[in-house]
This record gives C-alpha cells, sequence and structure tokens, in this order.
C-alpha cells in the first residue's frame, strides 16, 4: 500500500537494524513519549529487533491512561442526568472511575454514545435540542484543536446545547516534569503528531535546559528506528539537540492555523494528571468568552472524589520508574477486558501493548 | 397486504399465513401443506446440524444483506465440519412497521443465495413484536448437512500435528468494514464490500482432492487471531503466523492506519481457515485458487509445539510479537 509499504520495507528494516547495532557503543534509555508509539513499538515487534542496551521506556502521551479518576467520575455523574447525553471516543468507555466506568453506566440505561469527531457530538446535540450534550475532551495538541473548531462552529450555528467536559492537556510540561522527577534518560522520542500541530520548536528547552535529545518520530517502524539511530549519534556526539526525523509532516513552526484556533478557544491552565497529580499549566480550559460552552460553569455537579487502587502502578509506569511487568496487579488482577489501572485500558497504554503483545511474559 | 409489518400479521392466524405465503413459501420453494416439522429421510448417515441468529446493522449493506448472510453463515457452519449442507430452517423476528417490501427483498437473497449453495430452506418460523422490542428484524436459521464418517475428526480438529499448515482463502476484514462503512458513521464512503459467500463448494473440492485436511473454521466474529487463539488452546499447540503473507486488501488496510483497527481481528463472513497436513498444503492451495472464491489463498502460517499454546506473529517488518484475543468488542453487531 502506498506511503505505508514504503515505511515498512524489510530491506532499510535490516539495514536500520544493523546501522543500530554499530552504533550503539553503551547502554541507552529512551523515553517514547507517545502512546502511539508504545503502540507501534510492541506491534511491529520493534524490542525484538534492538539490541540488548537500547532499553524503551513509555512514557505519559495515552491521552485516556493519564485522565484523572476524577474526570470519569464527573462524566459518569453526569451521564446519570436525566436531560444529558455523554458523547465520548470509545476509548474512554472502558476506563475505570472510582466506582464504576462508562461503559457500566451505558449498560445500566444512560444516554452515552461513542463518536469518531467533536462534530460528531455536535450534530447529536443539533438533532437533539430538547437534550443538553456534553462531549467528553480528552487528548493532547493533536485532538484539541479539533474541539477548538467546534466549539467554533457551535456558535456559528447558533446551538445552546452544546457543552464540553474539557481534559485537554498539552504534552511539554509533562515531559519537563519526567526529567524533574529524576528519570534516568538518554533523550526523548517524541511525539510525532503532538509535534504536527505546535512544531519541533516547543521541545526547544528541554534539549537547552536539561540536555537532552530529542528526536521528533513517525510511527512506522522505519521512521521509529531512525529516530532510535539518531539519538544514539546525539548521545555518541554529545550534543544533545531537537531533531525531526518525521520531515514528511512535522514543521518547526508547526501548524499555525490550528494552533489559532487553541489559543482562541482554550487557555492554560494546571492540570491533574493520572500519576503525576498536578502539573502548572499542562492543562486546557475554555476561555471566558465561551464559557456557556463549557460543561462544569453550566451545569452544576456535585460528586465527592475516591483514591485510586492503591497497588496500580499506572503512575510509576507512566513516569517510566516502573514497566508494567513490575506492578502486583499486571495479568492477575488487571485485564484489558477487567482493568485496574488506565494504562490497561486504552490500545495506546503501556500495559495494554504489553499484555498483547510481549512474548517473554 | 399492508405496506409495514403489524402487529397482527404475527398473531398466527389468517395474517400470518398470507404474509409467510406471499413472502415466504413461494421463494423458498417449501412444499406445501405447511405443517410444523420438515420431515427429512436421513437413514444410515451422520448429520452435523448448527444454528445461529443474525443481528446485523444496517441490514443492508455493500455486497450482502442480513437474509445472505443467514443462509452463508449456516452453510458455512456445516461446511467447514466437514458436512454436505442439506438442508435449513429459517425463523423471523420482524419489529412491527418494517416494511414489507424490504422483507420481500431479504426473502429472494436468501432464496438466491439457498439455490447457489445448493441448500433448500425447509421450515421457519415468523413473529412480529411490538415497536420498540426489537431492531427492525433478526433472523435465526438452522441447518443440517451430512458428514461422512472420515470427515469426523475436522471440526475437532484432533489430528492436527506440529508442522500442519494454515491456510485462508483470501482477503480478511472486508465484512467488518463494509458493514461498518453503510452504518454511516463515517464521514466519507468506502469502496468495500463485504465477502459474504456461500464456500460449501469451495470446500467440497479441497476435500475430494486432499486426504489431510485437519481442520477448518469459518473466519467470522473476532476475525482470524480469535480463531488461531481457539485453535491454539484446543490442539495443545503453538501457532506461527507471517503477518507478511496474511492478504489484506488496500482499502482495508487503509481504514485500519487511520481507525486504529487490526485487521486480523475483523469479521469476515466469506472466509475459511485451514490447516493441512502431510505436505498437501500446495495442492489444496492450487485447488483453491482456481475458484474464485479462493483466487487469493494463502499459506500463512503453520502448527508449531509450544505448551503455552501462544499465537506468534512474524510481524512484516521483521520483528514477533504475540497475537492475542481481542478484549471486548471492536465493532458492534455485525452478523
Amino acid at each position: 500500500m502506498k506511503y505505508i509499504d514504503e515505511y515498512r520495507a524489510k530491506d532499510l528494516i535490516m539495514k536500520l537494524e544493523d546501522q543500530i547495532r554499530k552504533s550503539a557503543r553503551r547502554d541507552y534509555t529512551f523515553m517514547e513519549v507517545c502512546g502511539g508509539h508504545t503502540s507501534a513499538i510492541h506491534r511491529f515487534g520493534i524490542p525484538y529487533l534492538l539490541p540488548d542496551n537500547i532499553k524503551l521506556i513509555s512514557g505519559p502521551g495515552c491521552p485516556v491512561c493519564v485522565t484523572g479518576t476524577d474526570f470519569i467520575d464527573k462524566a459518569i455523574a453526569y451521564s446519570k442526568m436525566e436531560e444529558i447525553t455523554v458523547t465520548t471516543f470509545g476509548d474512554l468507555m472502558r476506563v475505570p472511575g472510582s466506582v464504576t466506568s462508562l461503559e457500566k453506566v451505558k449498560a445500566k440505561g444512560a444516554d452515552i454514545r461513542i463518536v469518531l469527531s467533536g462534530l460528531e457530538a455536535l450534530e447529536i446535540a443539533k438533532i437533539n435540542s430538547h437534550r443538553k450534550v456534553i462531549f467528553l475532551g480528552i487528548g493532547f495538541e493533536t485532538t484539541a484543536p479539533g474541539t477548538a473548531v467546534t466549539i467554533k462552529q457551535a456558535e456559528t450555528d447558533g446551538i445552546n446545547n452544546f457543552f464540553v467536559l474539557s481534559a485537554h492537556k498539552v504534552m511539554p510540561p509533562a515531559m519537563e516534569a519526567i526529567v524533574k522527577d529524576g528519570v534516568n534518560l538518554d533523550g526523548f522520542i517524541c511525539p510525532g503528531h503532538v509535534a504536527a500541530i505546535t512544531g519541533s520548536d516547543a521541545f526547544n528547552f528541554i534539549a537547552e535546559k536539561y540536555n537532552l535529545g530529542c528526536v521528533v518520530s513517525g510511527f512506522e517502524p522505519t521512521d521509529i528506528l531512525l529516530s532510535i539511530l539518531m539519538l544514539i549519534e546525539q548521545v555518541n556526539r554529545n550534543t544533545p539537540k531537537v531533531e525531526i526525523q518525521y520531515g514528511r509532516v512535522v514543521t518547526v513552526k508547526g501548524n499555525v492555523i490550528a494552533q489559532k484556533h487553541l489559543s482562541e478557544i482554550f487557555e492554560p491552565c494546571d492540570a491533574k494528571w493520572r500519576g503525576f497529580g498536578v502539573i502548572p499549566l499542562s492543562g486546557l480550559k475554555l476561555r471566558k468568552d465561551f464559557e456557556m460552552y463549557d460543561a462544569e460553569n453550566n451545569i452544576p455537579l456535585k460528586i465527592t472524589y475516591q483514591e485510586d487502587n492503591e497497588l496500580c502502578i499506572c503512575g510509576k509506569i507512566l513516569r517510566g520508574l516502573k514497566t508494567p511487568a513490575e506492578c502486583p496487579l499486571f495479568a492477575k488482577n488487571c485485564f484489558p477486558e477487567n482493568p485496574a489501572g488506565a494504562c490497561m485500558v486504552s490500545n495506546e497504554g503501556a500495559c495494554n501493548t504489553w499484555y498483547k503483545y510481549n512474548i517473554n511474559e | 397486504m399492508n405496506d409495514f409489518i403489524s402487529l397482527n400479521q404475527g398473531s398466527g392466524g389468517k395474517l400470518t399465513h398470507q404474509l409467510i405465503e406471499k413472502v415466504f413459501v413461494n421463494r423458498f420453494g417449501m412444499a406445501e401443506p405447511l405443517t410444523d416439522s420438515a420431515i427429512l429421510k436421513t437413514e444410515g448417515f451422520i448429520l452435523a446440524f448448527t444454528t445461529d441468529s443474525y443481528v446485523v446493522d444496517p441490514l443492508f449493506f455493500p455486497g450482502g444483506n442480513i437474509g445472505k448472510l443467514a443462509i452463508c453463515g449456516t452453510v458455512n457452519d456445516l461446511a467447514v465440519a466437514g458436512a454436505d449442507p442439506g438442508f435449513i430452517a429459517a425463523s423471523f423476528i420482524i419489529e412491527e412497521g418494517f416494511p414489507v417490501n424490504d422483507l420481500v427483498l431479504i426473502a429472494e437473497s436468501m432464496a438466491e443465495e439457498a439455490l447457489k449453495a445448493g441448500v433448500k430452506i425447509v421450515t421457519g418460523d415468523t413473529k412480529v413484536v411490538e415497536k420498540g422490542k426489537c431492531d427492525k428484524l433478526f433472523i435465526t436459521t438452522s441447518g443440517t448437512g451430512i458428514l461422512k464418517p472420515d470427515m469426523e475428526h475436522i471440526s475437532t480438529g484432533k489430528w492436527i500435528k506440529p508442522g500442519d499448515k494454515l491456510i485462508v482463502n483470501g482477503p480478511v476484514g472486508n465484512h467488518a468494514i463494509a458493514v461498518l462503512g453503510a452504518r454511516n458513521n463515517l464521514s466519507f464512503s468506502t469502496p468495500v464490500t463485504s465477502d459474504c459467500a456461500s464456500l460449501n463448494y469451495l470446500i467440497k473440492s479441497v476435500l475430494q482432492n486432499c486426504k489431510s485436511v485437519r481442520f477448518m473454521r469459518d473466519i467470522t466474529r473476532g476475525g482470524l487471531a480469535t480463531i488461531l487463539n481457539e485453535l491454539a488452546v484446543m490442539t495443545g499447540s503453538g501457532i506461527i503466523i507471517n503477518e507478511a503473507v496474511v492478504p489484506v486488501d488496500d482499502p482495508v488496510k487503509g481504514l485500519c492506519e487511520m481507525l486504529g483497527f487490526d485487521p486480523l481481528y475483523l469479521a469476515n463472513e466469506g472466509k475459511v481457515l485451514m490447516v493441512v497436513g502431510d505436505g498437501e498444503e500446495t495442492r489444496a492451495l492450487d485447488i483453491l485458487r482456481e475458484d474464485p472464491l479462493g483466487k487469493y489463498s494463502e499459506i500463512i502460517g503453520e502448527i508449531i509445539p509450544d505448551k503455552r499454546n501462544l499465537v506468534i506473529l512474524n510481524t512484516s517488518a521483521g520483528g514477533k510479537r504475540i497475537l492475542d484475543l481481542p478484549s471486548g468488542l471492536q465493532l458492534p453487531r455485525i452478523c
């Protein structure tokens, strides 16, 4: 298939594998920040292709995994209200809240619908003008512009029964939190689709302030292997910098139009990340001018929050401090069909990916 | 006759009889008078007997409809057991208000597919439920087929040995993507059509010419990955699959890339997995490829000794990974 097969060509993969083996002359630990990378790495069997002295650890870049229990609890509480329809991306359905999940309350009759985009949720609001339709806005810089455009469209169309419950987040502050947390890293495989929006410049401060290499990578096996090779070369030459491997999608400045939509609708706020706690200015909330679309501002909610399962180490896994195999619940009390922690739910979650793809369990 | 099905037509009285006469009896070529049971003579034979319910949404999709599916599905369930499908029973649960014209179209598809597959629809039942009590139309079909004594091992796979080869009769994932496209919740159209087809003649031609077919299963819900995992556990062995040779059509591949699906987990309605031993795999492959329904057949892997019963995928990229059972729904109601 065009534009896919070229990046999965076996002869190219073997050349890169060979070059990596030749270049790797010490131990290296790199973090793939993005959940899409975690999934691709395991799906293509990349750990099997790498020499033992290269360790990849999974970062906090699965939006489902880092969404706090409190957000799920809020969404569930809304879905139980008579006049409300909750719309969500499918991945969130099985994420455990503190007591139950969206999937379970839907089975009991709550009006929860899976959508593929914010605009689809807006359509549901138009058709059901007598109901309040809440869209669960999750995701990083990649998905947040879609929500921004949806809100603008709601304004243009004069829709007043559409609301967003925003858990949108931005990536660079989380990467900084990981470095400050003392995770021992030699570089970041940076998220390709986030960078398509932000531009690779968003990661400059990591190379400059913390002397860590950053390579913005694509999601095909040759992309990932080449990115690893570029990081190895940076370490070998002691020249940490931001490089773009994913040149067919990512530029230095990014998608300026999407950035404009984002900054018109959203402003930075402190946000809670599952496993990290609150990271300053890492979230996106609706600006005052658009508060009429903010679910929490318009539809009051009273709930009490409960603590997460204390045996679950999703937090440490998201911070790259532990691997899924080190979790006491992994594959014992936590499975994809019955997850205890969020990392087991999403296709991009580190635990889910380990469970599905790893041979050495 | 009303243009829409009414509750009266499910009352069991005159209107029910009229509906059955007008929509089903002639099309299915049923023997009259209609009795409560079809009487079938099968002295001295081993019978295979199967049943399946069909709830696909939407009822009509590119490449088929619920009626065609209901015949193909039951025919295939019998054929993969090594049986020669013969008789079908069809039961309809219809929602009040369902358009009669649609019911006629569906009955026509069933009759056409039954003719193609050489099976007879000999008995059935019709119920009408109040609006909202079922989603438009559900069909249950049951079927019988005659099984030769030397085919009895096929459904259990008990003769499978390490070294046996695995064959599929063409590209996987088309049915699931066709149904998803027809559901209108993608904001674009796809050129993908369902592979919905009766495989009994294709299978028969292989069985007549190859003595070492050890196992067959139609690759429906859960896709190839699910069948492979069930097979590994059932036989107490492992399986190696070569991703690069598993046939997947480009439009399916492209949509899977975009939507995050894995074609190996997607449903099919005209695909069979065969396990063939004794070096007969090339012969089986040649026979399959002679038939339009098996033109793109491939040998995709083999049975290996492994106490953990894992299905290992040699990835196209040259790596390895586990091909596990899916957890939960990939797509709702596709068959």
